[in-house]
């Protein structure tokens, strides 16, 4: 993630420490008002402990491990001016003394990881945040997705830069001067590994530490948590009563289904095919495409395979479709239900004893 | 009963890497306090000669002066008894084995003149396949050399200060100097951390308690950061702080110094002339 000199032209690197200069200095006013005398010692511990993070080997799914690098835990505890500024102090402090990303490229890694990263991590966080309790899951989940489209963004920004190389910079003969790969390359080469290995990597840290915060020092999460955040979680029957409201009110619209006519296009039964009106309206949705009269062998034979007991939520025994559709949506639902209450019990963390 | 963390385990890797980390700046200190050449010179001269070598190495559009920039590089490195096999566990092999690995792909991806069918797989290897080969890696190598040169040549408080040349705010350079003596502070204490777990620990762990134990490691290191951040600011403010940054510019020029300076300046024109 870190990009090391040579893989960027000079010109590219000079745009970026240009895209990246008004950031830092919009943060550094920022940071400054808001901490006044603390910012020096705030942020200079907050690099190193970025810096540090850095190094941590996590475990992923899978056997394998992977590096983070903290955006998303930065953004969601420090704010995002705060966090680009010490996430690029980091990122500075590594290529000067560890040689890990290069010295013309700073601008370059900063504007990707520090300032993009930060900016798209605390976005992601307070929108899905909302106004959860300090001590909610929903901000553990929310932390980690910050985290994990932080870096992707990240890598497709990387990506970006390296893929444009080939366009702009080439010597006499046509070999390209810096990154030789196109974006048709370069993007699916980065986004590979960052949605998969570093992206999860991110994600856990992420949601993994704020968890951590939560039990052992939630005050460190109020700085981006917002103003209608309580640090205590609320009770929990209190909590989810808006939930289940909404979802009785769904149950009970769910009739409006039958106002629709004709079939979704695509979810055509096998014994549609042999129905001129079904027939004249797959023509009519398939840019006149007419579909076979009979149906494809293969649907024919896998739709023999199971059959649904409440099929096209309408069982057949049940006269009122209207009472059908609310009869299926209350299995439908029940069945997720207990399928979450399951789930929750296999694997939820229990609770310790008092 | 096995390990709770075999050998390759995350727990060694992070140990290895934590340790890594210390020991290269313990030995880049050594190393700056040596009386080689470039030890001997100003921290601006050398931070503005090296850096304006790197940028004459990545303008360059020819292969034999990215060449002629690192045969510079390695004469300095020698010059400033920096050895060789230094530069090369440091800086080479980590660069070839990673830029390698990038850069082999593009012999064959790269569109152009055919020059070799590898036997067997029918790859075609281009002229501009080898060439772009090339540059990247050399650059990459070449920079990696000037960079590692100026870390070992130079102690990190002078680099810091030395930034202010590029009209870097005091703020930032006073955060930068901060920030890089808390790393050595945090590294160890993460590492003291990580080593007493490995040692207290039996058993073997399943992937998700071993994440677990990861993460808390890292919100423990977050807690104990702002504890500390805290302790500074109230130590900061008892010798008298109040927000205003001043560093101590101990830098003098001697007449060594502006002739090196004149030297990277010819030096690094030369190869952008010849360069472009």
């Amino acid at each position: 993630m870190h990009i090391p000199d040579g893989y960027l032209s000079p010109a590219t690197c000079a745009v970026l420490y240009t895209g990246a200069a008004p950031f830092w200095y919009v943060a550094l006013r920022r940071v400054r008002k808001a901490l006044h005398t603390r910012l020096v010692p705030l942020i200079s511990l907050f690099a190193a402990f970025s810096f540090v993070i850095m190094m941590f080997n996590l475990p992923l799914p899978g056997g394998t491990t992977g590096h983070a690098v903290g955006i998303g835990l930065a953004a969601v505890v420090l704010g995002p001016w705060a966090a680009m500024l010490a996430v690029s102090i980091a990122i500075v402090i590594q290529a000067l003394f560890f040689g890990d990303g290069g010295i013309t490229a700073i601008g370059a890694n900063c504007f990707n990881m520090a300032i993009a990263g930060a900016l798209v991590a605390y976005a992601v966080y307070r929108i899905l945040a909302g106004r959860a309790a300090i001590g909610s899951a929903r901000r553990v989940m929310a932390a980690g997705l910050a985290g994990y489209v932080a870096i992707n963004v990240s890598a497709l920004l990387a990506a970006i830069e390296f893929g444009i190389q080939p366009l702009l910079y080439r010597d006499a003969t046509g070999a390209p001067l810096y990154c030789p790969y196109p974006l048709s390359v370069a993007i699916p080469a980065m986004m590979l590994g960052h949605l998969t290995i570093a992206g999860f990597a991110e994600l856990t840290v992420s949601a993994g530490v704020v968890a951590f915060l939560q039990r052992s020092d939630p005050s460190l999460l109020k700085t981006t948590a917002g103003r209608g955040a309580a640090l205590a979680e609320p009770a929990a029957g209190r909590a989810m009563r808006p939930l289940w409201a909404g979802l009785g009110a769904l149950l009970l619209l769910t009739p409006l289904g039958i106002l629709a006519t004709g079939s979704a296009w695509g979810e055509w039964m096998a014994r549609d095919f042999s129905n001129p009106a079904v027939q004249h309206e797959i023509a009519a949705t398939s840019f006149q495409q007419a579909a076979p009269l009979r149906a494809p062998e293969g649907l024919a034979r896998l739709s023999q395979i199971w059959t649904a007991p409440f099929a096209r939520y309408a069982p057949p025994y049940i006269r009122s479709a209207a009472f059908g559709y609310l009869l299926s949506a209350m299995f439908g639902a029940g069945l997720i239900v207990l399928a979450c209450l399951t789930v929750g019990r296999l694997f939820g963390r229990k609770e310790p004893a008092t | 009963m096995k390990l709770l963390d075999g050998h390759g385990g995350f727990l060694e890797r992070t140990i290895e890497g934590m340790h890594a980390g210390l020991e290269r700046a313990v030995a880049a200190e050594h190393s700056a306090a040596g009386g080689g050449l470039l030890q001997r010179l100003d921290a601006r001269v050398k931070v503005v000669g090296l850096l304006s070598l790197i940028l004459a190495a990545a303008l360059a559009t020819r292969l034999w002066v990215i060449a002629a920039v690192f045969a510079l590089a390695v004469v300095l490195a020698v010059l400033s008894r920096v050895p060789l096999r230094v530069l090369a566990a440091r800086a080479w092999i980590g660069a070839l084995a990673f830029t390698g690995a990038i850069a082999v792909p593009a012999l064959f991806l790269t569109p152009g003149v055919a020059l070799y069918r590898l036997p067997g797989l029918h790859w075609t290897v281009t002229a501009q396949g080898l060439t772009t080969a090339s540059y990247l890696l050399l650059r990459v190598i070449t920079a990696a050399t000037l960079a590692l040169l100026l870390e070992f040549t130079t102690p990190w408080v002078q680099v810091l200060k030395a930034l202010r040349v590029f009209r870097i705010p005091v703020v930032f350079v006073a955060i930068l100097g901060m920030a890089s003596r808390y790393i050595l502070l945090l590294l160890e204490t993460a590492h003291e951390m990580f080593e007493s777990r490995k040692s207290r620990s039996v058993g073997a762990l399943e992937g998700a308690e071993r994440r677990r134990m990861a993460v808390g490691s890292a919100g423990v290191l977050l807690s104990r950061t702002f504890q500390l951040s805290g302790d500074v600011y109230l130590a900061m403010q008892a010798r008298g702080f109040r927000g205003e940054v001043h560093l101590l510019d101990d830098f003098a020029m001697k007449r060594l110094d502006w002739l090196a300076l004149a030297g990277f300046a010819a030096l690094a024109a030369a190869a952008v002339w010849a360069g472009r």
